[in-house]
């Protein structure tokens, strides 16, 4: 087994043993398989039930599932689009992991997505004659702040005062709503448009098809493949894969991090330890808050380029089943969110073939019932094997 | 002095009661669910369920009655998914509530496209008759009931044997379990009821104060009536007041301009109090302390 938090480890002792056995435990290769295993049969069984709504529609399961696969992975540009489509739920999938990992349940990935893309997209229009490379850093950066302190408040709520961060969250989300999509539009509304005025185009997130119109990379032949204007993949998918690596980094190779995981296992126990409960639960939703916050800001700075209304589109809610898919690792995140990416980029495809896209909210909402009975599969699966070896 | 008379004139106050209708049918059905030791933030997609349901129902047998008991069935259906999940494979509820949520929100638009042909608004059908009471009350039935269920929901927390059972195992499972109460049966049914409430007040939403289905409809309701659930500090009366006091300010916002503050932040309101009570601002709303855990029997 590589321990990663090895060299943290000293610094507490204190902490029992079987605490660190759960720790190391986790990241055993056997069980992160059987983990994997586990979300691939959530998902097949998932899209067996989803077949029964197919059935409904009067359609044709296999038919709708090839549009599916086709629509998300038939050709370059539909793939680069599945990609597209999965750098918002990467994004939040990692922000919803993460504060799990700490023991807390961050269902205000939304509200955060929401302040976060107005933040960089206020900052995206109001600054003009800025070089690109103060004007995004600053933009995206102004996304990651609002989106981190709308958490930071259920943080401070929760160490300081023991409120629930569950109900603080579903709060903040329409609170959320009101200030930027009602208020905030109304107030700086772009002609008919339901949305802010476009961003300066020195805020904007680079678009892959633009390669070809780089002064230096259009020399490259290659960067042809990216022509195509119907490819929406932006900037934003690398700062999700960025994120994730980041996010793994403070999760298993910090201090900070074996600090959160630490809380989130067993706070009285971190506590007993040593470790400063209430500033680590405040710090693990800032910066889960600041990665739903960067969702909102390539949203609204890459694929929008403003601020719209509906530009939540429930990401946050997604992120949820994400995260419970790729069971909290930021790999897993990536793969789960790459998945659903596929599913809403292939449901366009399915709806031509006459089976409404709303298909993929509902298997994910599957997946989201499936992997939550994942225990109920384990006492199943345990009781077989005893039963086996009984005979 | 204008705006005063508009802030208590008679329309005001008749579209609070409309308004406040479904958060207090919502408040209850979460008022009895988390009494019993279960969270249900799904109230939302019940409610959701329920709306088309009711619509559906009232469309094909050309009586809203009919929409009636199927928008209730509809919210007990999506509940008992909920109590499954989260009672007896003992999932984590907020997980099991928020896949009901997102699947009510996939389910109502994919139906409304297989059965109505559309993705926006249903086609209108028969509502709900008004019913007026000594030529003055204009309300529809289920905003009666409502009323009259708060005084019947405290008596039957508060007097009845059943009632007992409930409250103690949202407080102590293991006690109650010892006293031979079946700690999940009692969860389930308690969840179930709260979402045929949650059901109800979809209804409400579609074919009581409209005559037709709208996508998202429920617009955040079921979260509010949650709110004052938590408001009222769980307590049937208490959630009563506070839902009168949101729906006042969602009938405010709607129909009265106001100085100094713009519609849509006010619309904000509700919630922003919520968190405001959450943190023992004013007085405390003290939750069942077996909320969120599911009830393992020692051995089992």
């Amino acid at each position: 087994m590589s321990e990663p938090q090895k060299d943290s480890n000293q610094k507490f002792k204190k902490i029992t043993s079987v605490f660190k056995e759960w720790i190391s435990g986790n990241s055993g290769v056997k069980s992160t398989l059987e983990e994997l295993g586990f979300s691939l049969l959530s998902i097949i069984t998932a899209m067996i039930v989803g077949s029964l709504f197919i059935l409904i529609a009067g359609e044709s399961p296999i038919t709708a599932y090839q549009a599916l696969f086709e629509g998300s992975f038939g050709s370059f540009d539909y793939f680069l689009n599945t990609l597209w489509r999965s750098t918002p739920l990467i994004l939040t999938g990692l922000a919803v992991a993460f504060s799990f990992r700490a023991g807390l349940f961050n269902i205000g990935a939304e509200g955060q997505l929401i302040i976060g893309g107005f933040a960089a997209a206020m900052v995206g229009y109001v600054f003009t004659d800025l070089p690109t490379i103060i004007h995004l850093p600053v933009s995206v950066l102004a996304g990651m702040v609002a989106g981190g302190l709308w958490a930071g408040i259920p943080g401070l709520l929760k160490a300081k005062r023991g409120v629930h961060e569950v109900i603080v969250t579903i709060m903040l989300n329409h609170i959320a709503i009101s200030v930027a999509i009602d208020y905030g539009i109304n107030n700086f509304r772009d002609g008919g448009r339901q949305a802010t005025p476009y961003v300066q185009e020195t805020a904007e997130l680079f678009n892959f098809n633009q390669l070809g119109e780089h002064s230096i990379l259009q020399h490259f032949p290659p960067v042809d493949i990216f022509a195509a204007p119907a490819i929406n993949l932006h900037l934003g998918f690398i700062f999700a894969l960025i994120a994730a690596v980041i996010l793994w980094y403070i999760m298993w190779k910090t201090t900070l991090g074996y600090e959160i995981r630490a809380v989130g296992f067993n706070s009285s126990a971190a506590e007993y330890g040593g470790v400063n409960v209430a500033k680590n639960i405040i710090l693990a939703m800032v910066i889960s808050g600041a990665v739903a916050g960067l969702a909102g800001a390539s949203e609204a700075l890459g694929t929008h380029r403003s601020f719209i209304s509906g530009m939540d589109a429930g990401h946050g809610f997604t992120g949820i089943a994400v995260a419970l898919l790729g069971r909290n690792h930021p790999i897993g995140v990536i793969l789960g969110g790459l998945l659903f990416g596929a599913l809403a980029q292939g449901g366009l495809h399915m709806q031509f073939a006459g089976v409404p896209q709303e298909i993929v909210t509902i298997i994910q909402a599957l997946v989201i019932f499936f992997i939550a009975s994942l225990q109920m599969f384990k006492i199943f699966l345990v009781r077989r094997k005893a039963k086996g070896e009984a005979k | 002095m204008e705006i005063l008379a508009e802030l208590f004139s008679l329309s005001v106050i008749f579209a609070t009661l409309r308004f406040a209708t479904p958060l207090i049918l919502g408040a209850l059905g979460g008022l009895i669910s988390e009494r019993s030791g279960v969270i249900n933030i799904g109230l939302e997609g019940m409610m959701l369920f329920g709306a088309f349901a009711a619509v559906y129902g009232s469309g094909i047998t050309s009586n809203p009655w009919m929409g009636l008991i199927l928008g209730i069935l509809a919210g007990m259906l999506l509940a008992s998914i909920h109590a499954l999940v989260s009672v007896k494979f003992k999932a984590d509820q907020i997980i099991s509530a928020t896949g009901i949520n997102i699947f009510a929100t996939g389910i109502t638009v994919f139906l409304l496209q297989v059965l109505f042909n559309t993705a926006g608004t249903s086609p209108r059908v028969p509502r709900l008759p008004a019913w007026q009471i000594m030529d003055f009350f204009p309300f529809r039935p289920i905003t009666y009931f409502a009323l009259i269920l708060v005084p019947l929901v405290w008596i039957f927390l508060y007097k009845t044997p059943w009632g007992l059972r409930i409250r103690s195992i949202g407080e102590h499972p293991q006690a109650a379990d010892t006293l031979g109460i079946n700690v999940n049966r009692w969860r389930f049914i308690c969840v179930v009821i709260s979402g045929a409430l949650a059901g109800m007040a979809g209804t409400h939403l579609s074919i009581g104060a409209g005559s037709a289905f709208v996508r998202d409809m429920s617009a955040g309701r079921g979260f509010i009536a949650l709110a004052a659930m938590i408001f009222g500090k769980y307590n049937p009366f208490g959630a009563l007041g506070a839902a009168l006091l949101f729906g006042y300010s969602e009938a405010l916002a709607l129909r009265v301009d106001l100085p100094f503050i713009p519609d849509e932040l006010f619309r904000a309101f509700p919630y922003v109090v919520t968190i405001i009570v959450l943190a023992g601002f004013i007085g405390k709303a003290t939750p069942p302390k077996a909320i969120g855990k599911p009830y393992n029997k020692s051995g089992d």
